[in-house]
């Protein structure tokens, strides 16, 4: 470990190069495992018992669920580092992740919805965690929000990344607040945590899809943080080096 | 708007010795002597929270056991609003005047001096729509005893909306965005305040009583009183840059 040198990484023109040598590497693992576990999830994990095919769903609304909270503690804990070491880098990094995890967490919702038809008979029940997940959503659009709206990038950097502490820190207490709320209000009616043992197939289809969409995250996000970097540091000299100038 | 400018002579120059609580209390006494000298627009605030409230049974209805069941959320929704829309006045001014530098530069802990400015302007705003609640409850057919839980549960939770919202208008300090944006950021995270709140009200007739969801308003207070002055320091600092 002690061979790779963290803080010349934390510079953007060293860390420029990696990104871009890194991002079809995690594409194309992204891509493979997609492949695998649609094949796993759509045709040889069997049909459940009492919901049919529609249960086919939790290939791509479980992993999205993981990655949009997952995402959001990533963001925050490079928001934290930005504070604390005062490095652009890793601005750059929670600016790249926030439409991702926004989009993941949307995914979740639409998919939820959709999975929810058929399996409650209503697109949306006021659960705890469908309304945590919405929750979840308003914070990823306030977090990008802030940032559209300040001129300067590095105050957006600091700004959003208090915001983006602020909302962790949040995330669980509205999380179990929503929960007790819930059970006050309607009872138990929509119980996923007492799901029955799931096959096997299933399960692992479910696992290489979680990969997958996790191997894509990376792709995107070190795609997207290629852009933010050139678009931010485009007076630098290296950029020259390393994008040809158009003009 | 008219922006009041407030030299330090007028309102007494800071204490000396840089002590925390010196600083709070001066602080806090700057901003309720200014906040007098506005009250028209705290009255207009308390305006704005009866006639949201006056608007629903306008939309649904006249309905007394309707009203009965919304009363509880529509009151907490209402201040969670009211508290929304006084949020700019923590900062705003201070920081079109230059006052809120100088606050920066002054040897008071910054955080202390802030956390002066909310407690200010949580018993300039928030404790006026505390006093009015149980009546707007009375209203919504709440009885007497769900109109002191209302108040109680609106005593614990406004401070934590005024804490929790410095952090956002100081976030926004100076953005043309405004006010769709200080809504963005902070109304979800004002999100456990409503549920317990509104809760309290509902857990007490279905006989649970409101003491479970009253204690969770009053950690969350508490944890906001520790954290939230912090956050609105490094936001206010930020936005001086």
């Amino acid at each position: 470990m002690s061979s790779i040198a963290w803080f010349k990484l934390a510079s953007p023109a060293s860390f420029f190069p990696l990104a871009r040598r890194l991002v079809p590497w995690f594409g194309a693992a992204a891509a493979v495992l997609a492949t695998i576990g649609l094949w796993v999830g759509l045709l040889v994990a069997p049909t459940d018992a009492q919901q049919g095919d529609a249960y086919r769903i939790i290939f791509i609304h479980v992993p999205a669920a993981w990655m949009s909270m997952f995402i959001y503690l990533v963001m925050a804990f490079w928001c934290a580092v930005s504070l604390t070491f005062n490095t652009r880098l890793a601005a750059m990094l929670a600016q790249a992740l926030a439409p991702t995890g926004a989009m993941f967490t949307f995914l979740a919702l639409v998919t939820g919805a959709m999975w929810g038809r058929p399996a409650w008979g209503t697109y949306w029940a006021w659960d705890a965690r469908m309304t945590s997940e919405l929750i979840l959503l308003f914070l990823y659009f306030g977090y990008m929000a802030l940032r559209n709206a300040i001129d300067d990038p590095r105050r957006a950097d600091r700004a959003s990344a208090v915001l983006a502490l602020v909302g962790v820190v949040n995330v669980p207490i509205i999380y179990f607040s929503v929960k007790w709320w819930n059970t006050l209000h309607q009872g138990a009616s929509v119980s996923l945590t007492s799901a029955p043992t799931m096959a096997a197939p299933m399960l692992a289809g479910m696992l290489v899809m979680a990969f997958a969409a996790w191997f894509y995250a990376i792709a995107i996000v070190l795609l997207r943080v290629q852009a933010i970097i050139v678009e931010r540091e485009k007076n630098a000299n290296w950029i020259g080096d390393l994008v040809p100038r158009t003009r | 708007m008219s922006v009041t400018v407030t030299s330090f002579d007028e309102v007494g120059d800071q204490p000396r010795d840089s002590s925390a609580w010196k600083g709070f209390a001066w602080s806090i006494a700057r901003d309720l002597r200014l906040a007098f000298r506005s009250r028209a627009e705290l009255g207009v605030l308390i305006l704005f929270y009866v006639i949201v409230v006056t608007l629903f049974p306008l939309a649904v209805g006249a309905d007394i056991a309707l009203l009965r069941a919304l009363g509880p959320g529509v009151l907490w929704v209402a201040a969670l609003l009211a508290s929304l829309l006084s949020l700019p006045r923590i900062f705003a001014a201070d920081f079109a005047d230059g006052s809120l530098e100088q606050l920066a530069l002054s040897t008071q802990p910054l955080p202390a001096l802030i956390s002066g400015k909310i407690a200010a302007h949580w018993i300039s705003t928030g404790l006026p729509l505390v006093l009015v609640s149980p009546l707007l409850g009375a209203q919504f057919g709440l009885t007497a005893g769900e109109g002191w839980l209302l108040a109680l549960g609106l005593l614990i939770g406004t401070p934590t909306l005024s804490l929790l919202g410095a952090i956002g208008a100081a976030l926004t300090l100076g953005l043309r965005a405004g006010g769709g944006l200080l809504a963005l950021l902070i109304l979800p995270l004002y999100v456990p305040i409503l549920i317990f709140g509104a809760g309290s009200i509902e857990a007490a007739r279905a006989g649970l009583g409101a003491s479970a969801q009253l204690s969770l308003l009053a950690a969350v207070l508490l944890a906001t009183v520790v954290g939230a002055p912090i956050a609105a320091t490094a936001a206010v600092r930020i936005a001086l840059d």
